[in-house]
């Protein structure tokens, strides 16, 4: 994959995100933040491969070790979180008057 | 192109639109839990892509497998653990400290292909493709690091182990802040050229300039920055795409980042402040000092817990004004008990939410919705505003700053031009608090001195329980 090509790529996934969220409610600022972090932590793909391509090195198989670990702390547990929030919004039709 | 190529690209893609309609999708009330899930579906997916395609081109060592599983059962775990065992309350600091990990992880990444190079053969050696990838290095480095610290230094305050050091709100600040941010740019450059000794200067400096850059912002901009380091993660996931040549990285992270950048803005307007000012105006607190908000209160008026629910049981609509004390106190679902209560006796309920009640927007959402508040009853701000000249009692409860009437009526005031709900608009207010401490930003509130402000001073849950023994005494809600 080219340089270029890759720029492109930036470019649309930039555009991409500034279309993604036009209005959003107060109510979901925080949850939508949590979830987008989430995502954030994609780069635990970069670990991964970081981790399949080190061969025999082990200090480097242990920065990629604990990279991952990072990663899929802010992953597992954003997404966690952010579910725990939402679930709350989402039992209220049945109270309504 | 072969198999492993092809399946890959298409996992890859479906990936990005998956997490795409996730983003989109965790904007909207409806489809926001779908959405969520739909999102780590995608992530999964993601993994399932790459690790099936190195199992089908180069394969992969035993001994990866071994520290992918030990990496990923450590992670996962704690972060399960966190996001099941955390109070509503403290969110906004969890939030934060999860994006400093998703920061030290790129930061990580970035430092271990700099250390050992992966496959910078002699042989095959091209000068325009290292020199990309030493900027993505740097890159990756210098905003994680930044994400990293700054998300640390903001989770440390929210939850109080921090206070914002006296020095941070002179204008030494600005003057360390650019020192830290020249130091990174020579360490980058240097970098760039070459010199891979000054990772580490690159390293620490830019470390120091994530804590310098958010010790001097006050609590109350918190969640601002919390959502702008939230965008800077996403930068730098996209730039340890670069690192590891990974389209899909780029995409998601530049779709965070800036997804990220538009809800900073969002909450940026929905406080009244612009992002600048945020970020290099300091706390509030520290510039209220000397203007004329600090002052003595000269006409509180203090009243017992059963004045406070023979006016509730004579009015037609209330007003609930929850803020980050109702939070601390955990008296949400004490709270939903008396205002059911009140509802069974026919009286009007509505809870007037601010944009930045609590330390976070949708803070209060979240915890009144835990206590089975129904939807329909949160009213926004620009909503409820007008109701309240038409309102019998309003409870404020541990909310401050966002009822103070100087934002409206005293241009010298710090807080002048925030949007407040208007609550010394209705016939009569009850503040219930604590002590006569200030909020959050540490002003004076007007509100308390005004004639039809009573003060009910104790705990918000001892207070509010107090107020159920009340009302039964008085026969309200008992059918």
């Amino acid at each position: 994959m080219s340089f270029i090509n890759l720029l492109w790529v930036l470019l649309l996934g930039s555009l991409l995100g500034l279309e993604l969220i036009g209005k959003v409610p107060p109510t979901l600022h925080t949850p939508l933040m949590s979830g987008a972090n989430a995502i954030s932590g994609i780069t635990m793909l970069a670990a991964l491969t970081l981790i399949v391509k080190a061969g025999g090195n082990v200090p480097l198989l242990i920065i990629g070790s604990v990279s991952l670990g990072f990663a899929l702390f802010n992953v597992v547990g954003g997404f966690f979180v952010t579910d725990r929030m939402l679930a709350m919004f989402n039992r209220k039709p049945s109270s309504k008057k | 192109m072969n198999l492993p190529v092809i399946i890959k690209f298409v996992i890859d893609l479906l990936a990005v639109l998956l997490l795409a309609l996730g983003i989109k999708g965790l904007s909207k009330v409806k489809s926001a839990r779908e959405a969520n899930r739909l999102a780590a579906f995608a992530m999964s997916l993601s993994v399932i892509g790459l690790l099936s395609y190195y199992l089908g081109t180069s394969g992969i060592a035993i001994q990866s497998w071994i520290w992918i599983i030990i990496g990923s059962i450590i992670g996962s775990l704690f972060g399960a653990i966190l996001a099941k065992k955390v109070p509503m309350t403290s969110m906004p600091e969890t939030v934060a400290l999860f994006n400093g990990c998703g920061g030290m992880s790129s930061l990580l990444v970035a430092l271990g292909v700099a250390i050992f190079p992966i496959s910078n053969t002699p042989e095959n050696f091209d000068f325009f493709k290292s020199l990309i990838n030493e900027v993505s290095i740097s890159v990756s480095i210098f905003v994680g690091a930044i994400t990293f610290t700054g998300s640390i230094v903001a989770m440390a305050k929210l939850q109080g182990w921090l206070s914002t050091p006296g020095w941070t709100q002179s204008k030494v600040r600005h003057f360390v802040n650019i020192v830290f941010a020249v130091a990174s740019l020579i360490a980058f450059f240097d970098l760039i050229n070459g010199n891979t000794s000054t990772i580490w200067l690159l390293v620490i400096v830019s470390s120091l300039l994530g804590i310098g850059v958010t010790l001097p912002i006050g609590g109350a901009d918190m969640p601002v920055v919390i959502s702008l380091l939230n965008s800077y993660s996403g930068i730098a996931a996209a730039s340890a795409g670069f690192v590891v040549d990974s389209q899909l990285l780029i995409v998601a992270g530049a779709m965070v980042g800036a997804a990220g950048l538009i809800l900073t803005q969002v909450m940026c307007k929905g406080m009244n402040r612009s992002l600048v000012s945020v970020l290099f105006g300091g706390s509030l607190s520290a510039q209220s000092t000397t203007s004329s908000g600090s002052g003595e209160y000269t006409n509180i008026t203090s009243c017992s817990v059963e004045e406070c629910a023979l006016t509730l049981e004579a009015a037609n609509k209330v007003i609930i004004v929850p803020g980050y004390g109702l939070a601390v106190a955990q008296a949400q679902h004490t709270l939903r008990e008396v205002t059911k209560k009140l509802e069974q006796n026919g009286i009007e309920v509505v809870y007037a939410i601010h944009p930045v009640a609590g330390r976070m927007p949708g803070h209060m959402n979240v915890l009144l919705a835990e206590a089975d508040v129904p939807y329909e009853q949160l009213k926004e701000m620009d909503v409820v505003n007008p109701d309240f000249p038409a309102t019998d009692v309003v409870l404020v409860l541990g909310a401050n700053d966002v009822v103070n009437p100087q934002a409206k009526n005293d241009s010298s005031s710090p807080l002048y031009g925030m949007p407040v709900l208007d609550v010394q608009e209705a016939r009569t207010v009850f503040v219930i608090k604590r002590g006569m401490s200030a909020g959050y930003s540490g002003i004076k509130n007007d509100l308390f001195d005004l004639p039809n402000t009573s003060m009910v001073f104790g705990d918000a849950k001892k207070v509010l329980n107090d107020l159920i023994g009340e009302l039964k005494d008085l026969g309200v809600g008992e059918k």
